[in-house]
Parts: C-alpha cells; structure tokens; sequence
C-alpha cells in the first residue's frame, strides 16, 4: 500500500519516510502519554499485518469501489482554463465520493482496521465535519457506535452536517475548552481514548497524530495521487506540471503528491489557509507562519508564540481551521520537494463562486483556496502548462455559511 | 551527589510513613504564596504544573487552571522565578516540574534544563514525551542534575515497564486510572499490586495519583505507595478558596496520608 520499494529505485528516496521510529526525518514520532503508548504500539502491529493481508486489501478494493464509487474521475475544467487564461486545468473530483469528500478513503481503512482489531468503539475528531460524516458513515455501516468530538464554534458554523451525523447515529459532543475548534476536538478525543483505551479505536482524520497514523491515513489517501497519476498518463499521455492541493492538516496533499514524490518534474504545491491574511497574525498557515514544535502526538510545524504556547488558528473553512500540519508536510518543506503557499478567506470565497458559476461544480471552501493559487499558477505556466488540482470536497456543507457571509437570508 | 529527591524518599522511609505529594498550577492565583506554604502545610514533595494551552492528558479543573495562569502572564520564565523564590527559604523539599512538551522544546532542552538547576529544580515530569523519545531531554536533565521523572499506567504491561524504567531516576509517578487528571481513582488493591511491580522494576519509590480527591482516598492509596500525589483537588480549592482554603485541605490530606499504615 505505501511505497516501500527499495530506496535506490527511485530519484530522490522522500517517499521512503518514515523510518522505524515514525520519523520523517526530525518530524513525527510519537509525542503521547504513556497510558497510549500500548495502544500505538499494538496499532501500528495491526496496521503492517493488515498492509500485507491480501484479503484486507481485497476488501478495502471492493467498498473503495461499490461503496465509495472509486475511482473518481479526473475532470478537464476547461472554463475556469479558459477564464485564467493559462495552463490546462484538470480537476480529481475526489468531491464526487460517497459522503462528499476525500475524508472516506482514509475512514474505510480505519474502520476496517479497528473492525479487524476487534475494537467495539470508534471516536474521531472533525472541523469542518467532513471527517465527521466520513467516520460516522462508516461506523454506520458497520454497525460500530461511534462519538465525534468537535468543537462548539464548528458545530454552529457546521449545522448541516453535525444533523447529518446524528443521522447517521454516531454521538456528537460539542466541544467547550479552548477556543472550540479543531484542535480542541483533537485534545477532547484523546482524552476519551486515554480513558478508553481497551476497547476504542481513534479514526484520526489527517495525517498527524502519533505514528502510525500520519503514514497510515497517508497510505489511505494516496488512492487519490495514484488514480490520478494513471489516468493523467492514460488520458494525456504525460505526468502534470503541477499537483495542487489545499491544506488543513494535509490529508488530501499527501494522498495526492505521495504517488508524485519520485516525479521529479512534477511540482508539489500545497495551500494553506491564510485566514484574514498571514501579516494580521490571524491565519492558518502552520508552514508560513509558524516553527517547529511537538503537539498532538508529532513534531512539527506549529503556530506558536515566544513561550511555545499554541496560537488559535483562524481560516474561514473549518476544515483547515488547525495550528499544526502533518509531519511530513513538515519534512518536505524543508527538503525542498514541494512549495508551499497561501490563500486567503477573501480569496476562498471568490473562488467559491467562480467555480460554481464556470463549472457548475460548488467546490467546498477547503479546495476553493487551492484554486486561488492554481490560477496564479495557469498564468505562469502558459498555454502549453498542465495543472492537476485534487478537488477534495464539495460545497454543499458550506452554502448556509457562504450566504450568510454574502449576506443573503436562507 | 544525593539530591532531594532522593534524600526525602530515604527519610520517609526510615519514618516509615508514606508521603504526601501537593500538585499546584504555577500562576493560578497567588501561586507564590501558596508554594511557599506548602512544606509547612504537609507536603513532602511538590508538582509544580507549567500551564500550557492544550493540556490533553487533564481533565477539566487542570485545563481551566492552566488557561487562567496563562491569561494572567504566567510563562516558563515566570516558573522558575517562581521556584528561584521559593528556594530562598525552602532548601530540602523536592520540586518537580510538570507539563507538557511544546514549551520545553520551544525554550530548548539545555536551556531549560540549565534555567531548572539554577531554579533549584530537582525533577520534570513531561506528559506527553513518553521514553521512546525522550533520549534528548534525558540528556539535558541529566547534564544539570535534574530527574526526568516516568509515568507507569495500567495499561503499561510486564514486557513495557522495562522500556517505562530503563534510564528513569527520582521516583515513578504510577498514573492509578486510565484516564485525565481529577476522573476517578483506581482501586486501591490493584494499586497496591502496580505498585509492587513497578518498584521491583525500577528500584525507585513509586507515587500514586490521578483522581485522589478525599482524605479517605489518600490514605487508601498511600498504604499501597511511597507517597500519593494529589493535583486537582487542589487546584480546585485553591480557585474557589484562595491560599487558605488550598493549604487547608493540603494539611487535611498530608496528614490522611501520613498516617495511613504501610
């Protein structure tokens, strides 16, 4: 599932972390309290098990496919290629799976695990409640109980899929301490787990926490890049000049750019949150804006202040509302292999509306920033330039918001 | 070198009597004060917590703790002015720092450590560095004479405790529950039983806490320990009932504890 091929095959070797002890180079690890030591241990024994387990992945293939509906298709968006007047633009509609959005592909895996695991519980984190739904979906249809924490100000901004959750049966538990956000919710969750240690199993949502899970939900997400890596050279015959995704914790980046990493002429662009903009200190761009620190299990980038204490992230998508970023992210900024840049709330909400208006797709607002940079991106590549930009969610979730913010009552 | 730590275990012993152990929050209300009263209240050894804003191994009255000592300006320098201040009069109880990891690698292993033994820091315990990775804090610590205090929980099976007590010094903090801070304790008899095995492991005094709020409680569990912490509580009657109201109840429980049979 991951690409363990040896590291001599390849021009460069990044796709080869992390190493044995969860490190992407000096980022990762497992930064948790004894009392889940066991537990990570024990996790990530049944993870390597289940990687080689042909019926494992025979049953991952078949709910990926008739279940989820992968692959997703990749989408020439020749609209918004012709409104930024640039490279060709082509979407992975990774938005067009079952539930709405990337979260599942790394849900289905985990709930496979913890089912294989015997695990009789499963909690998980949400933002912006894509991770949420994705969790609860799949819970549902294993008939597993399942408790989403999240964070009371998501939980306002979210109300169509906090209803869709409880729908689904899972227990949601809105979330008080700190500021009531996403990282809040991480904390929340961790603290039932160290409580219910034995029988719980924690879906952490994106590719942070404590190893396993950051190559573990990588593995999950990394359908995403390979599918389209293969149908880019199926249908034009030629790798992207770009791969371009948006970035919260970084789940759908690395699902998309870990089958590109050993492409070397393939950029790997990432776009964080710049919230009001990085400059007014009211952002989400952990990389930009923040240095390396340990929390949640991992080292690595954090918005933090002069004493190391954790700074409240701000982005008008709850989905990337978080101070950290996936550790190997962290290891790839500063290897150089891909960029990292930023958009912010303004830019989000106006590219929210030209994709729906050009392409009649309402992208979710996480996404939304990454189309701000793809167009920067279309002009300096040129006519001839190819941008793949993984669509990673959709917008339903977000039009209560968008009208409110546009002022419009609904 | 013996250090304080070990000095105060080797005196409880030979008293043959179990220790008490007083958590408190640096910077929630008139910290200082209540540092200061704290030896003459009872207690044997001190937990000096370092308020960090995602405290996610304590429950609730801990997490609202911290983020009142934040909001009043306490920082890791304000700590250990504040354990400087406390040494100028108290030169034997063991202080032990507890927190989180983010603030400590913020200000830099050896720079902490350097700033803790000027302090007049005897211990840290570090929640969320488990010893898988904590080769480079040891390190530091170690250089500035300081303990680098482990956790042992219930989940902490035979074949881990090996890993829990290799290269650990000071005492071991048993965590009595799975759980956050201030949740319910665990029963006394399956303490005792941890407790047996984590001593015989480390060959280190071992304290019990997490969840011991009552008189009752702490003396049920220092019977089966070296001493028994107790931290929320606390913490608690120190926000509700200022210095008096906290120094009370830690004479209450020390003396509970102090006269449970071991």
């Amino acid at each position: 599932m991951s690409d363990t091929a040896s590291a001599d095959t390849r021009p460069n070797a990044l796709s080869a972390w992390p190493d044995a002890r969860g490190r992407f180079g000096d980022y990762g690890g497992r930064f948790v309290a004894e009392t889940l030591m066991p537990n990570i241990l024990e996790l990530e024994a049944a993870y390597e098990d289940a990687k080689r387990d042909v019926n494992f992945q025979r049953e991952m293939e078949e709910f990926l496919r008739d279940y989820v509906g992968k692959p997703s298709p990749i989408y020439f968006a020749e609209r918004l290629t012709e409104n930024f007047g640039g490279a060709k633009i082509w979407l992975k509609r990774d938005e067009l799976n079952h539930t709405g959005s990337h979260k599942i592909n790394n849900c289905l895996g985990q709930v496979l695990l913890a089912k294989r695991m015997g695990k009789t519980r499963i909690i998980a984190e949400t933002g912006a409640g894509q991770h949420g739904v994705a969790t609860a979906t799949v819970a549902a249809r294993f008939g597993i109980p399942c408790t989403v924490f999240m964070g009371a100000t998501d939980v306002e901004r979210q109300a169509p899929n906090v209803f869709r959750m409880k729908l689904l049966g899972a227990e949601v538990i809105p979330v008080t301490s700190g500021t009531g956000t996403l990282k809040d919710a991480m904390n929340e969750a961790l603290r039932d787990w160290v409580t219910n240690v034995s029988d719980t199993f924690y879906v952490i949502g994106t590719v942070a926490g404590p190893h396993p899970y950051p190559a573990m939900v990588r593995d999950f997400q990394s359908i995403i890049g390979r599918e389209a890596r293969a149908q880019m050279l199926d249908r034009l015959g030629r790798l992207p000049d770009a791969a371009v995704a948006c970035i919260g914790g970084g789940s759908n980046a690395m699902g998309l750019f870990h089958p590109f990493i050993e492409d070397e002429n393939v950029r790997l662009i990432g776009v964080e949150a710049a919230g009001h903009g990085i400059e007014t200190g009211k952002h989400a761009a952990s990389l930009k804006g923040g240095e390396p620190g340990i929390l949640h299990g991992n080292k690595t980038y954090l918005l933090q202040d002069k004493d190391g204490q954790i700074i409240d992230a701000h982005s008008i998508s709850a989905g990337l509302d978080y101070p950290g970023i996936g550790p190997e992210h962290a290891f790839l900024h500063d290897a150089k292999r891909a960029e990292y840049v930023s958009a912010t709330d303004e830019e989000a909400m106006e590219m929210f509306q030209l994709c729906t208006k050009l392409e009649g797709i309402i992208p979710a607002l996480e996404p939304a920033h990454a189309l701000a940079r793809v167009r920067d991106l279309a002009k300096e590549l040129g006519p001839d330039g190819l941008i793949l930009m993984n669509m990673c969610g959709r917008g339903d979730k977000d039009v209560p918001q968008v009208a409110e913010m546009l002022g419009v009552k609904l | 070198m013996t250090n304080r730590i070990t000095t105060r275990f080797n005196e409880l012993e030979a008293y043959g009597r179990p220790g008490f152990v007083a958590y408190m929050m640096a910077g929630d209300g008139d910290s200082q004060a209540l540092l200061n009263a704290l030896p003459e209240a009872g207690a044997d050894v001190i937990e000096l917590g370092m308020p960090f804003t995602d405290p996610m191994a304590d429950g609730p009255s801990i997490q609202a703790s911290a983020l009142r000592a934040l909001d009043a300006g306490m920082t890791l320098k304000g700590v250990f002015d504040q354990a400087a201040k406390f040494r100028e009069h108290d030169t034997d109880t063991p202080l032990v720092l507890m927190g989180y990891a983010n603030p400590i690698h913020h200000m830099g292993f050896e720079n902490f450590a350097r700033q803790a033994e000027k302090a007049g820091v005897d211990g840290l315990i570090c929640v969320d560095i488990p010893p898988e990775e904590d080769s480079e804090l040891r390190t530091a610590l170690e250089a500035h004479g300081i303990a680098l205090i482990r956790l042992a929980t219930p989940t902490t099976d035979d074949k881990r405790l090996e890993t829990v007590v290799e290269n650990t010094s000071g005492f071991v903090y048993y965590v009595s529950t799975t759980g956050v801070t201030g949740a319910a304790s665990g029963m006394a008899q399956e303490v005792g039983a941890a407790v047996s095995r984590v001593k015989s492991a480390s060959g280190l005094p071992v304290v019990v806490g997490f969840g011991v709020r009552t008189p009752e409680q702490a003396a049920a569990i220092a019977a089966e320990a070296d001493a028994v912490v107790v931290g929320s509580a606390i913490v608690d009657a120190m926000h509700e009932g200022g210095v008096a109201a906290a120094t009370e109840l830690v004479h209450t429980l020390s003396q509970a504890a102090h006269g449970a049979k071991k």
